[in-house]
């Protein structure tokens, strides 16, 4: 199966209806950590973004992703708001002139994006950040991919991939972003980025069956 | 939540429409994108000196914006930073050809929107530097953390550098005097009680009826410890050798230092500390050149102190006395 861009909008809309219904569960994982505002500020960025494709929906998949970004990045603020911009940024350049994605560019998509996020914020993986779910997705995905899996089974090898790494922020001590100023303290708590990143990943699995 | 609102998602927009109509003799708002700009820019030659970061700090940022101080402020939602395309347009908006300084608190979020914005900017032809303001001692300084906080120091190094831009100074120079304040710079703040954002709701933290948090961040991040109430002698006592021992302050030497309320300390409390401070500093041979007793960078209602501590010379003190009309700072104009 290879997706258009009316999957790639599915997607992007799919997003803005997860990310409001885990709202609460962002900002308060955000509330123990960090500032709080995690869930809000994504909620806030993608029923932006809605209102945008409603508005005003581009043809192509690139353009889609790359009004994404930009709409992110002004609605967002935060951190999150200049990292998953940078994601799509990358993602849509990545995308540039396909019209359909086959398995190999979907995965090229998440290496981008996850490349730009690397980028920007600076982490390694193992610092408590988002980084920790969408690296080890990305390196699934790889493999999956490798072994000459479907598109869903890619995906979902993604997913899961980036639910373990979700998990396995909770043990970890922040190094990065507001959280590592509580050092020691960070310790037992999931990662809110972590979470909002698995959450990208496990709802194009869901969408891209 | 009990608080003087109307929505919880327009608060920001609501109170920068009544900062507009309480001071339009200095600064005016644009509201797409969102910045606060001074009522005269750009001013052609001039140095712009801009600053940004999250809501509900006030007086700090959009508070600071006029004569002798900022050209502009980026405000962001409740806590959260600014975005880059506020940071862009206040930037273009303030360049006299002169280039730009930005002052930028250490958190990471910040750092992203203003360095994004920088890229913008520069695209554009528009010299851009900037400052990471980074002084709170609560926060251990090491490779595993995202470094200090960027707390007191920053209206110190905007009112500093505003002074210098307003005489004249070149970019390369207000950007030097800029580093040279925060590093001369550490603060270090206490939280009797949480504030709630009003986005979320319900506070931000819990505080125990008789504990107060030790080192507490500006948007209520925890400090260095959780402890039991002391008298204000003994907490005032415990921030300031904090403070004293790190920079290190030495005899001989001379203070700017700020009392900084956040929010829900009544001026009674702050002066009660401003009390304790002084003969504090006088008893280890360091004069309090010039001091501020008031709330300057807040978080919303928390109840709580900061103090800041900046090790003077000449040249800072000259340009303090220098005259600022702002809506939160004003002598001499």
């Amino acid at each position: 199966m290879a997706l258009g861009r009316d999957d790639v909008a599915a997607w992007l809309r799919a997003l803005r209806v997860v990310y409001a219904e885990n709202k609460t569960l962002l900002t308060d994982l955000d509330a123990a950590i960090g500032d709080a505002d995690h869930g809000i500020n994504l909620d806030r960025g993608f029923s932006a973004l809605v209102a945008e494709l409603d508005k005003n929906a581009p043809a192509d998949i690139r353009g889609l992703l790359q009004t994404t970004a930009m709409t992110l990045i002004r609605h967002v603020g935060g951190a999150a708001g200049p990292l998953y911009g940078t994601f799509f940024l990358r993602a849509a350049s990545a995308c540039a002139g396909k019209q359909r994605l086959e398995a190999p560019d979907v995965v090229a998509l998440f290496e981008a994006g996850l490349q730009g996020i690397v980028e920007r914020g600076k982490a390694a993986p193992g610092e408590k950040t988002m980084v920790d779910a969408l690296a080890p997705a990305v390196e699934a995905m790889q493999r999956s991919l490798g072994d000459g899996g479907r598109l869903g089974d890619i995906l979902q090898a993604g997913a899961q991939a980036a639910e373990e790494g979700m998990k396995a922020t909770i043990p970890m001590e922040a190094r990065k972003g507001r959280a590592s100023y509580l050092g020691p303290r960070s310790v037992g708590h999931q990662d809110p980025g972590a979470t909002s990143a698995w959450l990208l990943v496990k709802t194009a699995a869901e969408r891209w069956r | 939540m009990k608080k003087l609102i109307n929505d919880p998602d327009r608060v920001v927009l609501e109170s920068l429409a009544g900062l507009a109509l309480a001071h339009p003799e200095i600064l005016r708002v644009s509201f797409d994108p969102v910045y606060v700009v001074r009522a005269d820019a750009p001013r052609p030659g001039k140095v712009g000196v801009i600053s940004g970061g999250g809501s509900g700090h006030e007086p700090m940022h959009v508070g600071f914006v006029g004569r002798g101080m900022l050209d502009a402020a980026c405000p962001g939602q409740v806590f959260t930073s600014p975005t880059p395309d506020q940071i862009e347009a206040a930037t273009r908006a303030v360049d006299g050809g002169a280039g730009v300084l930005h002052i930028i608190k250490n958190y990471t979020g910040d750092i992203m929107n203003f360095e994004m914005a920088a890229e913008l900017c520069r695209a554009q032809g528009i010299t851009v530097r900037a400052v990471v303001i980074n002084d709170d001692v609560a926060v251990e300084d090491s490779l595993y953390t995202a470094g200090r906080r960027g707390v007191g120091a920053t209206v110190l190094a905007e009112r500093l550098c505003g002074a210098a831009a307003e005489r004249g100074w070149a970019l390369e120079r207000v950007e030097a005097l800029c580093r040279r304040v925060n590093a001369a710079a550490r603060s270090m703040g206490m939280a009797l009680t949480p504030c709630t954002v009003p986005a979320a709701g319900r506070p931000n933290f819990q505080l125990g009826p008789d504990e107060i948090e030790m080192g507490i961040g500006i948007h209520g991040e925890p400090g260095r410890e959780r402890t039991r109430w002391r008298p204000a002698r003994e907490i005032v006592a415990r921030m300031t050798e904090t403070i004293l021992a790190d920079l290190p302050f030495e005899r001989g030497d001379r203070v700017i230092a700020m009392v900084n309320g956040m929010g829900g300390t009544p001026l009674m409390e702050l002066y009660l500390v401003y009390g304790e401070l002084q003969p504090l500093l006088e008893a280890r041979g360091i004069t309090v050149a010039r001091r501020l007793v008031g709330n300057y960078v807040t978080s919303l209602e928390m109840a709580g102190c900061s103090i800041t501590l900046v090790k003077a010379d000449d040249e800072m003190l000259s340009l303090w006395d220098d005259p600022v009309l702002t809506p939160g700072l004003r002598w001499g104009a």
